[in-house]
């Protein structure tokens, strides 16, 4: 569990994170909502520490973030994945060089063991032995997604942070990148927090969700919740596409 | 962005690249590929460049020195003393500036812009030291061959000279480059290149490491490598030479 208290985050007078409170839960794909500018980079970056934060606190199972000195954060993130917007694969690597990366880091696993964890991740996220061997450069963008995941996952993170996992990628593919972050989320117990504003991916795997709106937390709650809610700027976020505005109009 | 703070910040980095590595596995894995890459591939431009510069030398400083008065193995002296002194380490080193400073700065900011160095931060990898220290030792390491490799090549050149034309003969040439050697000058320069291949990894490292933006901004890291590198090694040039040689 990651618990977020009264964070406040500013650049060169632009307050960007207004006293943000928030509580993010286990084995839950927890995410964070909200239009474009909003700051959720912004929270993520600060819950994970590339940012430091004015004042406030981020605990992580009781272990204050922002009091740590940069030893203990660096061994607190080997308990942390992330699975980043461009999905950052490592590009002098191939697919199973990156997905070893973190092992060979800091394992104490011997090279087959490794090689076999990879190969276990991998196929966890269904990417075919033939593009074991290949540059991610030579690979979809949907498969560098799937290997991003692998990697985040090699080490059996308790912490899995998702910078807009489906920027890129076509709505089927969408689809299955976040039914696969759900589905190992629920497998492993592991505190997901996914950056979106993805209205197809709220509805899919919405199970904690908090909205901000300019650097404010708005709103948290669920999927089922998120349609009868009276907040006008959750409410123009929502509804912003014809779509669910059909949606809205056929349940009521 | 004034020098204070580049000068700070490039301190705080150097305070995180100067360790030993978590993995020492991982950093002899980099090094050999840094050895390739930065060494190895750079031998090619210094043959090139020694052998011309040294012909050149030969015949221009004949040419310039047409007096009955001097000794016939004045030729090859100075440019015996031209490639120790100055040539193959420090102007040799402005043009590997050029080549080492761009690849270095283009591959960490490239590194930087798509977060791959976030990624590394997140794994808990000390980022600097894993993607900056070998790249550093590599060079280093390198550089007294580069010069050594070079100044062998550059007196070669004037040779050349001597065999092709009737410039100069090939005895006064030898015997000019053997005339009055002084071993000190081959260690003045081994130090100084030590230092500028230091110069030239270290500050494009810093330049690539802090790159924000998009490809734009990579090209700018570079140029800002190459330009400020070629500066400080100048301002060391004249450093070393007045602790060394006066
Ligand atoms: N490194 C930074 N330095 C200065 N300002 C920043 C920095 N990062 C973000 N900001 C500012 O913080 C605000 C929020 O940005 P943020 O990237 O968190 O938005 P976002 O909600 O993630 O948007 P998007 O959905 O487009 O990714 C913006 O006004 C931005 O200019
Ligand atoms: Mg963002």
């Amino acid at each position: 569990m990651i618990e977020v208290k009264n964070v406040n985050k500013s650049f060169d007078g632009n307050h960007v994170l207004k006293n943000v409170s928030a509580i993010f839960e286990d084995g839950k794909t927890n995410m964070i909502i909200g239009a474009s500018g909003s700051g959720k980079t912004v929270l993520m970056k600060s819950i994970i520490g590339l940012h430091r934060i004015d004042s406030g606190k981020i605990e992580y199972d009781g272990r204050n973030l922002p009091d740590m000195r940069m030893k203990d954060i660096r061994i607190l993130r080997r308990e942390v994945g992330m699975l980043f917007q461009g999905s950052a694969l490592f590009d002098s690597m191939t697919v199973l060089e990156n997905v070893m990366y973190p092992l060979e880091m800091f394992s104490k696993a011997d090279k087959t063991e490794m090689e076999e964890r990879a190969r276990y991740c991998l196929k966890h996220v269904d990417l075919k032995e033939k593009s074991y061997n290949l540059a991610p450069s030579e690979i979809s963008g949907g498969m560098q997604k799937r290997v991003a995941i692998a990697r985040a996952i090699a080490l059996q993170p308790k912490y899995l942070f998702c910078d807009e996992p489906n920027s890129g990628l076509d709505p089927k593919t969408s689809l299955i990148i976040d039914r696969l972050i759900h589905d190992i989320t629920v497998e492993f117990n592991i505190t997901t927090i996914i950056n979106s504003h993805d209205m197809n991916s709220v509805m899919e795997i919405g199970e904690n969700i908090i909205f901000i709106n300019k650097g404010i937390k708005a709103w948290q709650g669920n999927k089922n919740d998120i349609f009868h809610v009276d907040n006008k700027d959750l409410n123009d976020f929502v509804f912003a596409s014809e779509l669910y505005k059909k949606v809205k109009h056929t349940n009521s | 962005m004034n020098i204070f703070e580049d000068a700070g910040r490039y301190t705080l980095l150097m305070r995180r690249v100067l360790v030993f590595p978590d993995r020492w596995k991982m950093f002899f894995r980099q090094f050999p590929k840094e050895l390739e890459k930065l060494g190895l591939q750079s031998l090619p431009i210094v043959i090139i460049i020694s052998i011309f510069i040294g012909a050149i030398m030969t015949i221009q400083t004949k040419l310039n020195t047409e007096n009955p008065l001097l000794p016939t193995y004045s030729t090859g002296l100075v440019t015996r003393d031209t490639l120790l002194l100055e040539f193959s380490s420090t102007i040799l080193c402005l043009i590997l500036a050029g080549k080492i400073g761009s690849n270095i700065a283009s591959e960490i900011g490239t590194m930087r812009i798509t977060e791959q160095i976030d990624a590394l931060e997140i794994m808990g990898v000390n980022s600097a030291n894993y993607l900056i220290l070998p790249k550093i030792a590599a060079f280093v390491f390198t550089m007294p061959f580069l010069v050594i490799f070079s100044m062998a090549v550059g007196l070669f050149g004037g040779y050349l000279v001597g065999v092709f034309s009737d410039v100069i003969t090939t005895a006064d040439y030898l015997l000019g480059i053997q005339y009055a050697f002084i071993p000190y000058y081959v260690l003045y320069s081994l130090v100084k290149s030590l230092v500028f291949a230091f110069i030239i990894s270290s500050v494009a490292a810093y330049y690539g490491y802090y790159a924000s933006g998009g490809a734009l901004d990579v090209g700018k890291a570079s140029t800002n490598a190459v330009v400020n590198s070629s500066i400080l090694i100048l301002f060391f040039n004249l450093l070393i030479t007045n602790l060394m040689l006066n």
